[in-house]
């Protein structure tokens, strides 16, 4: 079983800072990976890697069998593969949630205006938006954008799905409406890397957990480490949030 | 000797030609503009770099020295008796076209970054991000100080006169050597300016107070 994305020995510095550490991690196909660590353990960071969004200093990122660490990588190809929904869930303002939807799909796979338009309707209902198809992002509440954000990800069927915090702008009652919709996507197969402060979220859906600090891999392991910390450091981290 | 309806006329027809001028130079200036604000915000710094030495240059050099260079610099070059009308237009589509790129550069920079990511990780084109997500965005934002841009434009077309252009400014110094009455002729021009530049303003302030409500 070859990994989805892995991670070897990755460093990444802005200017003199150092923020990621020779990070290595796999993560598998179908598999749920939670990656905690305090601010500026470099979560975030390691995953926006993972989608060239950053390039690397040194190291190896394979994602989907894209070699992301190669300066003649395809980015349109990898982003083809990975999805990526982010904190502030980037809707496009100008456009309706459906429209918002098929723009990928029309632009980048040159599917026709209808079937486009049958594809956002069945993502949206996947996250249980059917009838906001034609609302503005600005109409919906921040729990409904960041559902649409997941599936305008969705449309593109991505072998992978990236989460940055994206609960981390919502109340408690739109976190659990977005949570619902990532736990029914990782109960359907989905691979995921999710960085996340939602621990009850990460020990109850997350197959592996990654503890990050200072820029490295601290602890690995399955959602009940959290229960059972091994090291201080996690220890104090899972102590201080709650 | 009163202004007469003749004289009238004739500085009417001049502000015509202001009108003119001033579209031959806003819809020249905008082609232009538009491919320097991209090259502005180009991926390569040679075309960036480009962009802005030739946006350096026009900004800090007088209008009105353009508009010389070009009407005794195109005599130089070759073409026998430059007509006033082709000077001031180059002239100025050149001055506004420095002037619009810089204005929709910052445009097309205040769309937020995270916008052009979110195009981007959905593997559009570069071309296709910029079509779609980023300049229906910057369009919003760019239509009052453009619209403002265009209350200088036509100003600035009075400067056309330097070269023998018969725009407002130029009818209005004919008819004065004709009659002698400075102040009331130029009263006239001042306003005939006024009556084309005043619903340009008015619409560029309830552009932008528009914008405001739709950002809130």
């Amino acid at each position: 079983m070859s990994a989805v994305v892995s991670l070897a020995n990755v460093h990444k510095s802005f200017g003199s800072v150092e923020v990621l550490k020779g990070v290595t991690f796999d993560v598998g196909p179908g598999e749920v990976a939670a990656v905690i660590g305090a601010s500026g353990s470099g979560k975030s960071t390691a995953l926006r890697c993972i989608n060239a969004l950053e390039t690397i200093n040194s190291g190896e990122i394979v994602v989907c069998g894209h070699k992301v660490h190669d300066h003649t990588l395809e980015k349109r190809a990898l982003r083809r593969d990975v999805g990526i929904v982010f904190q502030s869930y980037n809707l496009f303002p100008h456009l309706t949630v459906a429209q918002n939807i098929m723009l990928a799909p029309m632009s980048v796979k040159r599917m026709s205006k209808a079937d486009a338009r049958a594809l956002a309707e069945s993502v949206l209902a996947r996250v249980g938006l059917a009838e906001k198809a034609d609302n503005y992002p600005e109409q919906l509440s921040g729990g409904q954008q960041q559902r649409v954000a997941i599936a305008r990800s969705l449309a593109m069927q991505p072998k992978l799905m990236l989460f940055d915090e994206v609960t981390s702008a919502l109340d408690p009652q739109l976190t659990g409406e977005v949570l619902k919709v990532m736990e029914d996507l990782a109960r359907g197969g989905m691979s995921m890397i999710l960085v996340t402060h939602e621990m009850a979220f990460a020990r109850k859906v997350a197959g592996k957990v990654i503890f990050m600090h200072h820029g490295k891999v601290w602890e690995v392991g399955p959602g009940a480490m959290l229960d059972d910390p091994k090291t201080p450091e996690l220890k104090a981290f899972l102590n201080s949030g709650l | 000797m009163p202004l007469s309806l003749t004289h009238l006329e004739f500085i009417a027809f001049g502000a015509l030609w202001t009108v003119g001028l001033s579209a031959i130079a806003f819809v020249g200036g905008a082609l232009v503009g538009f491919l320097l604000a991209l090259a502005r915000i180009s991926p390569s710094a040679i075309v960036r770099r480009t962009a802005s030495v030739y946006i350096q240059i026009v900004q800090g050099t007088p209008l009105l020295v353009t508009l010389f260079l070009f009407y005794f610099g195109l005599a130089l070059v070759g073409f026998e008796s430059v007509p006033a009308i082709m000077a001031a237009g180059l002239g100025l589509i050149i001055y506004s076209s420095a002037f619009l790129a810089e204005i929709w550069r910052g445009c097309l920079e205040s769309v937020p970054k995270p916008q052009w990511e979110a195009a981007e990780c959905l593997a559009l084109t570069r071309w296709q991000r910029m079509t779609r997500v980023i300049l229906p965005q910057a369009m919003r934002i760019a239509t009052a100080p453009t619209v403002g841009f265009l209350v200088q434009i036509v100003k600035n077309t009075s400067l056309a006169s330097v070269v023998g252009f018969v725009e407002l400014t130029q009818a209005g110094k004919i008819v004065n050597n004709s009659i002698f009455e400075p102040f009331t002729v130029f009263i006239v021009v001042a306003f005939f300016y006024f009556i084309i530049c005043f619903p340009l303003s008015v619409w560029s302030r309830s552009l932008e107070r528009k914008l405001n409500v739709g950002r809130r």
